[in-house]
């Protein structure tokens, strides 16, 4: 059901920003003519924005994926939109979901302070860094990466295996020095879980390219985090969720805060969109019992394949 | 390489008594608790604001800077043509501007953004005080890092 609903949005969409997404050159003449020419009324755009944002938000809950990864490229590919603006939208959202979700999972210690602090800090800083590029690069090339990035996120989504308890050999000088550590309760097993990591500067050094890829894109970053946290620092994988969202809202607000003094943050595109996913999310969580995620994440993966692909070709300016 | 990372308490057949002390036994420093509670509270403040706020703005209960009907004009614009096409102001101007229902949205969504200086700020005095010199340092650069960038002294001008 939810899936003829999105397309039938996603298609309306399609056919009424045809002419904005026509060329890059002439985007601001065409956008209008798409506002104006089409008879679409203007509060037609929130409305339609804050349908497609709320179906996302079930969707990411279910597949289990961030908002904000979906966000960008959907909205960007298939609304009138800048993609300036789309992206620092797409932060905003990432940002309020984030923040939304920190309390749960810091009191739980399923967000781990010593592992997510000096993470954020390398990946806020880069996000700075990625959002003065992402500004600074002219569109249609940001298009063409964010397309290829897109393209690559879904292809990583499909190979990537996390681990729920990696093995991990003896702990860095890095990891002990910073005494990156923890425990939690893990309710399937009925048990404490006491954790560490390694291969923390390697970690540290794939969140230098994280934090830029999220602060250029405005993608938000849960789906490299995680696999970074849990695969190649060996957290377990609650853990390696947790802090991947508590960390987001700290490399999350550097990038915003760039864009929001850029003058990149417009109302309009961004409060329906933190509105609808986050009223998405909660529609979300309670449909997570019967769901099949499975199947939902191959929809999403789908979706990110076919927003990938056009976003590659709107920046070719086809 | 070992399994070194997972150390499962030996306890037997799991009982309820037994979660409870797993669960007492698993420490959340208390600046960890008051970073959350700021947070929880905090973000749905800044979402409800910033709903109340969208509803004056769309609805015209306030004078808007840009009528939401004429954005469809300048939506599709970079973001520095929509500047220059729009003169709308950029960095904290959007202070002067709270009149207007467009830029009272901004109270939301900073609030949204400073929310994690004030929980940096909350972790700093409990570091301190526990001498832990390498997340004191982290915890200082962060607050710098994201002052910086809030403060929107980085670039501005570029407009």
């Amino acid at each position: 059901m939810f899936q003829s609903i999105f397309n039938s949005i996603v298609d309306g969409c399609n056919i009424l920003s045809a002419s904005a997404a026509g060329s890059q050159a002439g985007q601001a003449a065409a956008t209008a003519a798409a506002a104006g020419g089409s008879g679409t009324p203007w509060w037609m755009w929130p409305l339609l924005l804050f349908a497609a944002t709320f179906i996302m938000g079930i969707l990411a809950v279910l597949a289990g994926v961030g908002g904000a990864v979906l966000y960008t490229p959907i909205i960007g590919s298939f609304f009138p939109f800048h993609l300036d603006f789309v992206r620092g939208a797409g932060l905003i959202v990432a940002l309020a979901g984030a923040l939304a979700a920190g309390p749960g999972l810091l009191k739980l210690n399923l967000a781990n302070l010593r592992l997510a602090l000096p993470v954020a800090l390398i990946a806020s800083t880069f996000s700075i860094l990625g959002a003065f590029m992402g500004l600074a690069l002219p569109t249609n090339v940001v298009q063409m990466a964010m397309g290829i990035t897109i393209i690559a996120i879904a292809f990583l989504f499909i190979v990537a295996k996390n681990n729920e308890f990696p093995r991990v050999g003896e702990p860095d000088k890095l990891t002990a020095a910073l005494g990156i550590s923890g425990s939690y309760y893990e309710p399937s097993v009925g048990k404490k879980i006491d954790w560490t990591v390694w291969r923390t500067p390697q970690g540290f050094l794939m969140f230098c390219g994280i934090g830029t890829i999220a602060g250029m894109f405005g993608l938000g970053a849960g789906w490299a985090n995680v696999p970074v946290l849990n695969m190649l620092m060996g957290a377990p994988l609650k853990v390696a969720v947790g802090s991947s969202k508590f960390l987001l809202s700290i490399t999350d607000t550097s990038a915003a805060w760039v864009y929001l003094n850029q003058g990149a943050v417009l109302p309009i595109i961004a409060v329906p969109s933190v509105l609808g996913i986050m009223m998405g999310s909660f529609v979300g969580v309670r449909l997570l019992a019967g769901a099949k995620p499975k199947m939902v994440k191959y929809l999403v993966i789908v979706m990110l394949l076919f927003a990938g692909i056009r976003s590659l070709l709107k920046g070719f300016g086809i | 390489m070992s399994n070194a990372n997972i150390k499962v308490a030996d306890h037997g057949p799991v009982r309820k008594v037994e979660v409870k002390k797993d669960l007492q036994r698993i420490e959340v420093p208390q600046e960890q608790i008051k970073y959350a509670n700021l947070l929880l509270y905090g973000a749905w403040s800044g979402i409800v604001i910033l709903a109340v706020t969208f509803f004056m703005y769309m609805s015209g209960f306030m004078k808007a800077f840009i009528h939401p009907s004429l954005m469809p004009q300048y939506w599709g614009m970079k973001v520095s043509d929509y500047l220059h096409a729009t003169n709308a102001p950029h960095g904290w101007t959007w202070l002067k501007m709270t009149g207007y229902g467009d830029f009272v949205n901004f109270i939301g969504i900073s609030l949204l953004g400073l929310l994690t200086i004030g929980g940096y700020l909350i972790l700093l005095p409990a570091y301190l005080k526990k001498k832990d010199k390498a997340y004191v340092a982290i915890v200082i650069t962060e607050i710098v890092v994201l002052s910086v960038a809030a403060s929107g002294i980085l670039g501005v001008s570029g407009h």
